[in-house]
């Protein structure tokens, strides 16, 4: 047995990472596919941002793969290969995303000022000057509906979700069938199911909690069926180790398995909000109309800022859509925040020491 | 893939344990038998900040079974995971040292370290069979992942490191079962035998009976005297009465408040009988640890 003696520090190293020397080739040859790719586009009938991105990944991942070729040999040029399919893949998902933003930004830049954020329509129509009006009343009716669908559906769906996994009583599969069935709902089937169901048939009007119970009904599944997939995922063990100490079903329940699923659930909601916050369709027949802040969800029309924008491209104007592209960017906006602010509160701080 | 059970019932009670390496069949990675072993020169573990392992210098000769004992957060599973590169999966590790697979540094730049991994097999603390294959797949899924032309007989190949693992009389009728149906006990051993049918020259195991029978445990025991007449051998234990009759050597780990370090190293008769160290001495007799 052999012993090494170190008198001098040992620095921690990570020997697996690519070294400056091994990213060399690399980028060179990225860079010498970028040539080519731009020669090629120039003498050949190719032409485009089609043609540049497309031959780009061609020379870009064959490059790569007679490198790793040459290094390593066939198995490692396949995987480098596997490697590039991805990373272009998750680039070409970005494309579109990256593309609808630059768009909305650019756009609903033109009717955004300060007063977009505070006033109401109650003071300008879609034709008014663009210093003139805002969403604060869509602002407020979307908080509302955001809110109030998530109120209405989340215990629903966690209640659901837990029905399925937990107690997998005997009508499991039919709601299940049911739940699946659900989330193909086309959106305005919901707003006409709340119309003819709720508002046809009684005296009641369009209000903020009548189109909140429409997007309910789109949210549930949703959040059903994410929250079920988490659900499953919580180890079987843990339900034992619970029930093992003595505990009921629901105490294991509510302090293990849920806590122990928080992230996923969370994500489960921000899914929900996400597939409603746009919506437009459902608004149309149950949301009654307003350009004034409505603070009473019970009663009085309200506006939303799906409904803002709909309205907006509705009127046709110059003015009216350039509203409606500041509109979209400020739904954009919200959402956004919503995520994150559910990410930061929602994620369980882990505490080391 | 269909499974061929086609294999003759004369020969399956006791058949040739080594046939296959005896009659000198071609089976490219790892190129076992023996090589010149394994040596790790210097090697520290990081997880973080937080220092696991401090320079650790040991030689794994050719066809003998090193035992690494020691007491739970000893740094003695980080050491084994450093051996076959896998300790570079958690995000924050960080290494410093050498581990020479015959004379050749496994973590110099421009190493393949999937080939690394072909040459250093590694059997896990928990039976991880794949789920979705059969026995037989199973056995044969290494050639497939490293995507090895095997020009033996695969059916052949199949009796032979099942023989090896001590499992073929028990598992040769039902091949084409799924592997989640076997015991612990038959699980670890099928996985042993997916770790020999890619031919290693080092086979790491880390706990590999902790979670099985006494039954299941001696088997593995005898599978591992077996092996390592072809091969050279790594075990992590808890189980003291396992490292003295498995193990040529033992190797004893200690974090007394600060990193791992490898305590003392010999004989295992000696490393049981007459240690140098007070502290090997207190831990083998059992008075702490």
């Amino acid at each position: 047995m052999s012993t090494m003696t170190h008198h001098e520090t040992v620095y921690p190293k990570r020997p697996w990472k690519a070294t400056k020397a091994d990213l060399i080739p690399v980028f060179a040859l990225l860079v010498l596919a970028a040539v080519v790719d731009y020669a090629v586009v120039a003498v050949t009938p190719m032409k485009g941002k089609l043609a540049y991105a497309l031959l780009f990944f061609v020379f870009g991942a064959g490059f790569q793969m007679v490198l790793k070729w040459k290094q390593l040999g066939r198995r490692a040029a396949i995987d480098s290969l596997a490697g590039s399919v991805a990373i272009t893949g998750a680039a070409l998902a970005f494309i579109p995303v990256i593309s609808l933003l630059e768009t909305a930004i650019v756009k609903g830049m033109k009717g955004l000022y300060p007063g977009f954020f505070i006033h109401d329509m109650s003071v300008a129509n879609y034709q008014s000057p663009l210093n003139q009006g805002g969403v604060i009343q869509a602002i407020v009716g979307t908080l509302y509906l955001i809110a109030l669908a998530t109120l209405i559906s989340l215990p629903l769906s966690l209640l659901t979700a837990l029905y399925l996994t937990e107690i997998k009583g005997k009508a499991s599969g039919f709601i299940q069938f049911l739940v699946q069935a659900m989330s193909g709902i086309p959106s305005v089937v919901a707003g006409i199911f709340i119309y003819s169901a709720l508002l046809l048939t009684t005296s009641l009007r369009g209000s903020t909690i009548m189109a909140a119970l429409a997007l309910a009904i789109l949210m549930i599944p949703t959040v059903t069926r994410t929250a079920q997939e988490v659900l499953l995922l919580v180890p079987a063990d843990l339900r034992e180790a619970g029930l093992a100490l003595g505990a009921t079903q629901w105490k294991t329940v509510a302090t293990i398995v849920v806590p122990a699923a928080r992230n996923g659930l969370i994500t489960a909601v921000i899914l929900g909000v996400a597939r409603i916050a746009g919506e437009t369709a459902p608004l149309l027949f149950t949301l009654g109309v307003s350009n004034k802040i409505n603070f009473n969800p019970f009663f009085g029309g309200q506006s939303a800022l799906p409904y803002y924008v709909w309205s907006g491209l509705a009127d046709g104007t110059e003015l009216g859509i350039d509203r409606a592209w500041s509109g979209i960017l400020v739904l954009l906006m919200i959402v956004l925040a919503l995520f994150v602010v559910a990410r930061v509160f929602g994620t369980r701080k882990v505490k080391t020491k | 893939m269909e499974t061929r059970v086609q294999m003759s019932t004369d020969n399956s009670s006791q058949p040739n344990s080594l046939a296959g390496v005896a009659a000198g069949r071609r089976r490219e990675p790892g190129t076992s038998p023996l090589g010149s072993g394994l040596e790790a020169r210097g090697v520290h573990a990081w997880f973080g900040s937080h220092h696991a392992l401090e320079n650790v210098s040991l030689d794994f000769a050719a066809g003998t079974v090193t035992a690494l004992i020691g007491p739970s957060g000893c740094g003695k599973s980080t050491f084994i995971r450093t051996l076959n590169r896998m300790h570079e999966f958690i995000p924050s590790a960080a290494m410093a040292g050498e581990v020479l697979l015959d004379g050749k540094d496994i973590y110099a730049s421009g190493t393949d370290v999937t080939r690394v991994r072909l040459q250093i097999g590694m059997v896990f603390q928990k039976p991880n069979p794949f789920p979705s294959m059969t026995i037989g797949e199973n056995v044969l899924a290494g050639l497939k992942l490293a995507q090895m032309k095997y020009d033996g007989n695969k059916d052949d190949l199949m009796e032979e490191t099942l023989t090896r693992a001590g499992l073929w009389t028990e598992v040769k009728d039902r091949l084409g079962a799924h592997a989640g149906g076997l015991s612990g006990g038959q699980q670890q051993r099928l996985c042993i035998a997916r770790s020999l049918a890619v031919n290693p020259k080092v086979l790491l195991m880390d706990e590999p009976c902790s979670a099985l029978d006494p039954g299941s445990t001696l088997r593995i025991e005898d599978t591992i005297s077996q092996l390592s007449k072809t091969m050279t051998i790594v075990i992590v234990t808890h189980n003291m009465q396992q490292a003295a009759r498995v193990s040529d050597y033992t190797a004893f780990f200690l974090a007394d408040g600060g990193p791992g370090q490898m305590i003392e190293v010999g004989p295992t008769n000696e490393m049981f009988s007459r240690p140098k160290d007070e502290r090997t001495e207190n831990y083998v007799s059992g008075r702490f640890g």
